[in-house]
């Protein structure tokens, strides 16, 4: 690792290495120790599949600027082929292949779905791909093999913290990677201005496909996530309302910001975790906060920056100036 | 033959319920692009309102009608005032999420209030329930009902659109609302004016459904909902008269993919249908392929 | 600096290896001194399936309220801890892990759906805290490749159960020689008595002519009627819920389709007279746990109580949720001590309890054993009841 006129301990990408190992051991000390109970890593698995899905559809949604609304449905082939492969193959292995296999299988489902509807624009490709997630759901809803609306029971459960925080952490860095590399500044591009990212020679249809097919890849991944700690899936649990919540974490954490999506899918599972003692009541609090935080903050909470810790640090002095300034005012 | 008479009749009375949601959708997107999620939550309030006008007020058909519909168009202004209009310049999508949002709101606010289960519309008296047999086909009153009222209030809406004022406001605006601004056009008033619209269209249709189904519960806007928009973008989106034609093909496709053997697969083909249109005509039947300009 | 990264990624790793070393659970228990015993209710209150939850609830709740006024358990009162699962099966899954391990609760009530109580059970083996539900009809809850699921109960019989009486009543009272299945394909609970239905419909020399499905979604089921109508079979089987069974039987009606229209417990609540209109429920028969017709002071106190309560007639989901909640109370007070463990064999071992969904007692497979009642409705009125099986 090199980096000209800096040390190691300076550079970003250690520090980011540092910080999400700390993160790691810290969740993996509690757990060990019994202070976060079965309930509460319940809640990180879902809260990390969602973070799984934010990334990926953000980086369709976000960052190459195509609106998709079927991310559930990749989610559903993952579980699906994921769950076909666990009940046959045992252990540590059927896992792993499970979930090459249900990314994989989404994967290839992206590119049948992208190569044709990506020529279509905004709000015509989020109905062209909600329509492809309802035809996957249905179909499962009637085939044999997946048991119908019944779904399958019984899945063996692997996921612990280490594998979950490995499969986040790689869809995360696979993001960020992407989008540091050519194909993924043509991706910005297109959002951009896609008649100027043409015009300056960009194969817009062959990178929109590119960042489909990685989305998918990884939706793919959280369904199989899901269906390995889960023991139980159903065609229901991937529908429409599935693919509006992913598009509401993207959206709420801010289009265009990866810790935006990962925070998004925090602050939304936390509230949702609160909530749950309120019964009848607690959807209701959820969409008024909803509605609430979008008209006081429709940019998202990160809008498209990235948190780091410079911009934590800016945010502390302008916290710290205003306290200082009304500590003034109180003085005069 | 008779048969397929027969599903003609089924396929068109499903069609105006999806058509009369459909125009809805197509005026709101038309004119701040916008899909309002929250109109399929209108339609479910709409049907409530009639229920309750006609089980606690022994109001009659018109009166509900009426009342329901002015009720929506309250609720569709009060929705854009509070909920949208904050976030006239804000992205698109963030719009979106509050219309989804809303729509949340509404669905399990009447849960908590109404709770869950379905209700059913008192028993039809009178013109309504009457029946007509043509050799072996049935069509109800409110069939004939349901198709009437819809034409009329496309054609009306229509008219409002073409002819009146407001209605070339409305078009201004859905073209370039600065422009229409600078041009001395209330823009506010405008776009309450088309939600106006459009809810009252959706309070309609959920009176209509209530008494024709007699069945409502708080998420009874859902799958219209979704269907509704998909004849909207199916006719083209932004076009009275393409969501109708849209509406009307999706209900009569359902039908006759049910009717004829499909039942399992019918929601299935519709969205099949849906995205083959698309990709041959990216911007739906009746849309015009709009050259973007650099 | 290297080093130092180094030195990170062992750390992590033994962290990791710390991990793995978790302990055999021992089931939860009422503490000495508690004057309340925390049962925990974790239902479908929200999302699409909420009234079969908001349902059981209101049943379990008159339950327990009547037990706790009549001085609870052994002096203690039976305090309710209450989720909502969204309709969702990993909510239901996340919310057994807290009712379990967070709240300690002595059982669960629900979920009400097969899928969302089948999504708790392997935790409530793990936890050894029994989770009982009320509605669970799916063939394989209680019992899975053989196993027997040490913790789950269920007060129902299952859905190929009911459909297999049906079957049997429609060939041999009926006089039933081809049907037709108009199924509602979105829920397992139909699936079920499908396939139950069409096996011994098939035993019984009848044949099914067709199978249809709708989705609970659905309102308008004009065009697949019209195509049976066609087919002029002798019954018509409609495995499903009241919500559309109701306007199944409506639209059926106006079409001009006489014969019978046959369903399950699906059908037993007072709104399918408003749904489906009272002229339109002439030949309609059910199967059910129990009749309202019968005479029995269990069945009759249970319907004044509930009425009084609630100012409504119940329906299956409050029968099944007072019954379930009556049952655990049952076995609770058969408790040796008040623990999690106790309480399983308690229920394992409940015999002749007199339910009002019928006289159940609790089999090997964890099933209720109880004899399924046939109901003829005539005029929207309960008009015979016949029990079968």
């Amino acid at each position: 690792m090199k980096i000209s006129g800096k040390t190691l301990g300076q550079s970003a990408a250690f520090r980011k290495l540092v910080g999400a190992l700390v993160i790691y051991a810290v969740i993996q000390i509690l757990l060990a120790t019994g202070l976060l109970s079965d309930y509460y890593f319940a809640t990180i698995v879902t809260i990390g599949i969602n973070v799984i899905l934010a990334v990926s559809l953000n980086l369709i949604t976000g960052f190459t600027g195509q609106f998709s609304l079927g991310h559930a449905g990749f989610m559903s082939i993952g579980a699906y082929f994921c769950a076909f492969i666990t009940l046959r193959v045992e252990g540590i292995p059927g896992f792993l292949l499970g979930i090459l296999v249900g990314g994989c299988a989404a994967a290839l489902v992206g590119v049948l779905v992208g190569l044709p509807t990506l020529r279509l624009r905004g709000d015509y490709l989020a109905i062209a791909t909600l329509g492809m997630a309802e035809i996957i759901r249905i179909i499962f809803q009637n085939i044999k093999i997946t048991n119908g609306a019944a779904g399958l029971s019984n899945l063996p459960q692997y996921v612990n913290w280490p594998w979950l925080f490995l499969f986040i952490a790689a869809v995360v860095a696979l993001t960020v990677n992407f989008l540091h590399s050519s194909p993924g500044r043509a991706c910005i591009a297109i959002r951009e201005d896609e008649i100027a990212a043409e015009a300056m020679g960009i194969n817009t249809t062959r990178y929109k496909v590119t960042a489909f097919i990685i989305g998918a890849f990884c939706a793919g991944v959280a369904g199989a996530l899901y269906a390995t700690y889960f023991p139980r899936i159903k065609p229901d649990t991937f529908g429409f309302m599935k693919s509006v919540d992913i598009l509401v974490i993207v959206v709420f954490g801010g289009l265009g910001s990866i810790t935006g999506s990962i925070l998004g899918a925090i602050v939304l599972g936390l509230i949702s975790m609160f909530l749950s003692s309120y019964t009848e009541l607690r959807m209701v609090l959820y969409a008024l906060l909803l509605v609430i935080i979008m008209i006081f903050r429709p940019q998202g909470l990160m809008g498209s920056r990235e948190l780091s810790l410079a911009l934590m640090k800016r945010a502390g002095d302008h916290l710290m100036g205003l306290f200082r300034k009304k500590e003034k005012e109180g003085r005069v | 033959m008779e048969q397929f008479l027969q599903q003609v009749v089924n396929g068109l009375s499903l069609g105006s319920i999806y058509a009369l949601i459909a125009l809805g959708y197509t005026m709101v997107y038309g004119i701040i692009k916008l899909i309002n999620f929250a109109h399929c939550d209108v339609y479910m309030i709409g049907a409530y309102v009639g229920y309750a006008c006609m089980t606690f007020l022994h109001l009659g058909f018109v009166a509900s009608l009426c009342i329901s519909m002015l009720v929506c168009m309250v609720l569709g202004v009060i929705i854009e005032k509070v909920a949208y209009k904050p976030l006239r310049n804000a992205a698109r999508i963030a719009v979106l999420i509050t219309a989804i949002g809303v729509s949340y709101l509404l669905e399990y606010g009447m849960m908590y209030f109404v709770k869950a289960n379905v209700r059913t519309y008192p028993e039809k008296t009178g013109i309504l329930a009457m029946t007509f047999q043509l050799g072996n086909i049935n069509i109800s009153m409110l069939q004939i009902l349901i198709v009437a009222i819809t034409v009329v209030l496309m054609i009306a809406l229509q008219l409002i659109v073409k002819k009146t004022r407001i209605g070339k406001a409305m078009r201004a605006t859905s073209q370039d609302q600065d422009a229409a601004e600078l041009m001395g056009i209330n823009v506010n008033t405008t776009i309450s004016f088309t939600f106006a619209l459009g809810s009252a269209l959706a309070g309609a249709a959920g009176v209509l459904v209530g008494i024709y189904y007699n069945s409502i519960d708080p998420l009874m806007g859902f799958l219209p909902g979704l269907k509704a928009f998909v004849a909207a973008v199916f006719g083209g989106i932004g076009i009275i008269p393409g969501a109708m034609i849209g509406g009307y093909f999706i209900g009569i496709v359902e039908t006759f993919v049910s009717g004829y053997g499909g039942s399992m697969y019918k929601d299935a083909i519709v969205f099949a249908i849906l995205i083959l249109v698309l990709i041959i005509k990216p911007s739906g039947l009746l849309g015009k392929s709009t050259r973007e300009k650099v | 600096m290297k080093k130092l990264l180094s030195v990170f990624c062992a750390a992590a790793l033994a962290i990791t290896a710390l991990a793995g070393c978790g302990s055999e659970k021992t089931g939860n228990k009422v503490e000495d001194g508690a004057t309340t015993i925390k049962i925990g209710l974790s239902y479908e209150l929200t999302g699409s399936v909420a009234t079969y939850g908001q349902s059981s609830v209101d049943g379990v709740k008159m339950a327990i309220d009547e037990v706790n006024a009549a001085g609870g358990i052994n002096g203690k009162t039976i305090e309710l801890v209450e989720y909502d699962t969204k309709s969702d099966e990993a909510e239901a899954t996340t919310l057994g892990k807290r009712l379990m391990g967070e709240d300690k609760v002595l059982a669960i009530l629900g979920p009400a759906t097969s899928g969302a109580f089948k999504a708790e059970i392997p935790d409530a083996n793990s936890y050894k805290v029994p989770v009982i539900s009320g509605s669970a009809t799916s063939n394989d809850v209680t019992v899975v490749n053989g196993k027997v699921q040490e913790y789950a109960f269920r007060i129902c019989f299952s859905d190929s159960f009911q459909g297999e009486a049906m079957a049997k009543y429609a060939a041999q009272t009926l006089g039933a020689k081809t049907a037709v299945i108009y199924k509602d394909s979105s829920s397992d609970y139909a699936l079920g008595l499908a396939e139950g239905f069409a096996a011994a419909f098939a035993d019984e020399g009848g044949s099914i002519l067709k199978e249809e499905s709708y989705t609970s979604n659905d309102k308008d089921f004009n065009a697949v009627l019209t195509s049976i109508k066609d087919l002029n079979a002798d019954v018509i089987y409609v495995p499903g819920y009241y919500q559309q069974a109701g306007l199944i039987i409506k639209q059926a009606r106006e079409q001009g389709i006489d014969v019978p229209i046959l369903g399950a417990d699906g059908f037993d609540s007072p709104d399918l007279l408003g749904l489906a209109g009272a002229e339109n429920l002439n030949n309609v028969f059910f199967t059910n746990h129990y009749s309202s017709l019968d005479q029995d002071p269990v069945v009759q106190d249970f319907i004044a109580a509930f009425e009084e309560r609630y100012g409504r007639e119940p329906d299956a989901f409050n029968a099944l949720g007072y019954d379930e909640a009556k049952f655990l109370c049952d076995a609770l007070s058969r408790c040796e001590s008040l623990d999690s463990v106790s309480l399983q064999k308690a229920l394992c071992e409940t015999k002749d309890f007199p339910a009002v969904t019928g006289t159940l007692s609790v089999d090997e497979n964890h099933d209720a054993v109880k004899s399924i009642v046939v109901i003829e409705l005539k005029d929207g009125e309960q008009y015979k009841s016949e029990k079968v099986g």
